[in-house]
């Protein structure tokens, strides 16, 4: 069979930083940090995690409400940033009632807000008689994938992958596979997340969550440094629209960037710790898919969410493939860990140095531990050509996945 | 509470929970073509209400012969009414 090639002709983005792909790289550039000190979580027994890097300056209600009263907040970043990539792919109705546009959009889990609401007043006295209706379509495992749809009336088929920060990376490549095969010529995919105590606290449990830096939290999470201490969560939405090369070229879209490789493993050793060998065995997988060898690859965006562990384990991996030839750098130190939505955030950013030939260093690493010390860090905004970058995402649950995208045209 | 109280309430509740322009919320107002209310929403609607005036009315019949906002209003004014007696 015949594979289609996949390209991507639009991007959205809701982060900490704003609305839109623009905002983003202007901070990122600038060398700015989206995480802030949030004082409510002082108030919750036990967290120690006192910082996060939240979503401001968007307006949802851009959204109708008709449209709006199903959604949970990561519903409406993902409804946002999927508007903004259709548009910027030149996208209308005729293309979202066409059947062959879908959407593979998924989250960690469904509402973590909402499920709080309901059962702080359900739990009070059992009673059920103040239960909205639209309850359900904020906590359904598909929230944001049905929610984007039912807004831009697209008719294709829905896919909710759900595997925590390897999500979006997932829905992306199903995405494309599903294109490359020719069942849809074009999809709108990504992740996104909201902010809530319990994603916090489930890094706190473990020992790696970031506690050091709650009264500095522009110096924290700090991927690859000594000083690191572990992950700032965040939230957002980065959406794709990955459409078929063939439809792309039909219909004169302007092309940001061609996939050109994609997978995903699971990892069986350990629910919760990284394994170096099999991140390494999941960035060979992805070369294999792209039928490219690692010296064709310019730089590497690494996962590097500021864990112990993790940071260790992606470095080592990185460099048994790509020695310390390729730049590698990590946006974890800028705007935190999105979860479900941080693969495709950096996915945008990604394509956007591409574009640009620039790449982005990580923030905040001052000082490289010696133990992630072999490859080579980017330290500073680099003026450079980049034309293929391959992009990692690690999950809880031993969920590993990595893209590898090309200039198009080279 | 006085009927305009009552009419009061109502419209307020229904204009914050349905984000509803107050300038459209006449009684004769139809609740699913004047006011773009749907089956959905319905179910809140009376939920709002019962929060509202401290009663349950979700299983009487009359709530589904309610067509105008106006009905509403006669309706929960008639239902204060009997809870006062």
């Amino acid at each position: 069979m015949q594979l289609k090639r996949v390209v991507i002709t639009g991007m959205g983005v809701v982060s900490p930083f704003g609305r839109g792909v623009d905002s983003l790289m202007e901070a990122l550039v600038a060398g700015r940090s989206g995480v802030v000190t949030v004082p409510e979580l002082a108030e919750i027994k036990g967290m120690r995690s006192l910082v996060a890097a939240l979503v401001s300056g968007i307006d949802p209600k851009e959204i109708p409400r008709k449209f709006r009263r199903s959604m949970s907040s990561m519903s409406v970043f993902a409804t946002l940033a999927s508007h903004d990539a259709a548009a910027q792919a030149g996208l209308n109705e005729t293309h979202f009632t066409s059947g062959r546009m879908g959407v593979s959009i998924g989250s960690t889990v469904g509402s973590p807000r909402t499920m709080e609401e309901f059962f702080k007043d359900y739990l009070a006295d059992q009673s059920l008689e103040r239960m909205k209706s639209t309850l359900f379509f904020h906590i359904m495992n598909h929230s944001c994938a049905a929610n984007v749809a039912q807004t831009l009336g697209i008719t294709g088929r829905i896919l909710a992958p759900a595997a925590a920060c390897s999500t979006s990376c997932q829905a992306v490549g199903y995405a494309a596979e599903m294109i490359a095969m020719g069942k849809q010529d074009m999809m709108l995919c990504g992740g996104a997340d909201e902010f809530h105590p319990l994603t916090a606290a489930t890094f706190d449990i473990m020992n790696a969550a970031s506690i050091n830096f709650n009264d500095r939290p522009a110096k924290t999470p700090r991927p690859f440094d000594r000083d690191r201490d572990g992950v700032v969560c965040a939230e957002g939405s980065g959406i794709l629209l990955l459409e078929s090369l063939d439809s792309a070229l039909g219909r004169n879209a302007d092309i940001l960037a061609e996939l050109i490789g994609f997978a995903t493993i699971s990892d069986p050793a350990s629910i919760a710790n990284p394994n170096s060998a099999s991140i390494e065995e999941c960035m060979r997988a992805a070369l294999a898919d792209a039928a490219i060898p690692a010296a064709e690859i310019d730089y590497v965006n690494a996962h590097a969410t500021a864990t112990e562990l993790g940071d260790i384990a992606e470095s080592e991996a990185i460099f048994r493939i790509f020695g310390d030839r390729v730049p590698t750098s990590s946006l974890k130190g800028h705007m935190g860990h999105a979860m479900a939505a941080s693969g495709t955030l950096e996915l945008a950013a990604s394509i956007e140095m591409m574009r640009r030939g620039i790449l982005i260093p990580t923030l905040n690493l001052d000082h490289i531990d010696p133990s992630c010390g072999s490859i080579r860090h980017v330290r500073e905004v680099t003026p450079r050509p980049v034309t293929t970058v391959i992009k990692n995402n690690f999950a809880l649950g031993g969920v590993n996945s990595s893209i590898i995208l090309r200039r198009y045209p080279q | 509470m006085t009927d305009q109280e009552i009419v009061s309430t109502i419209n307020s509740s229904l204009a914050e929970e349905f984000e509803l322009n107050p300038e459209h919320m006449v009684p004769e107002a139809i609740i699913y073509e004047d006011l773009g209310l749907d089956s959905l929403d319905i179910v809140d609607l009376v939920i709002v209400l019962e929060s509202a005036f401290g009663f349950k009315i979700r299983e009487e019949a009359a709530v589904r012969q309610i067509r105008t906002l106006g009905d509403i209003h006669s309706f929960v004014i008639g239902k204060k009414r009997e809870m006062e007696h």
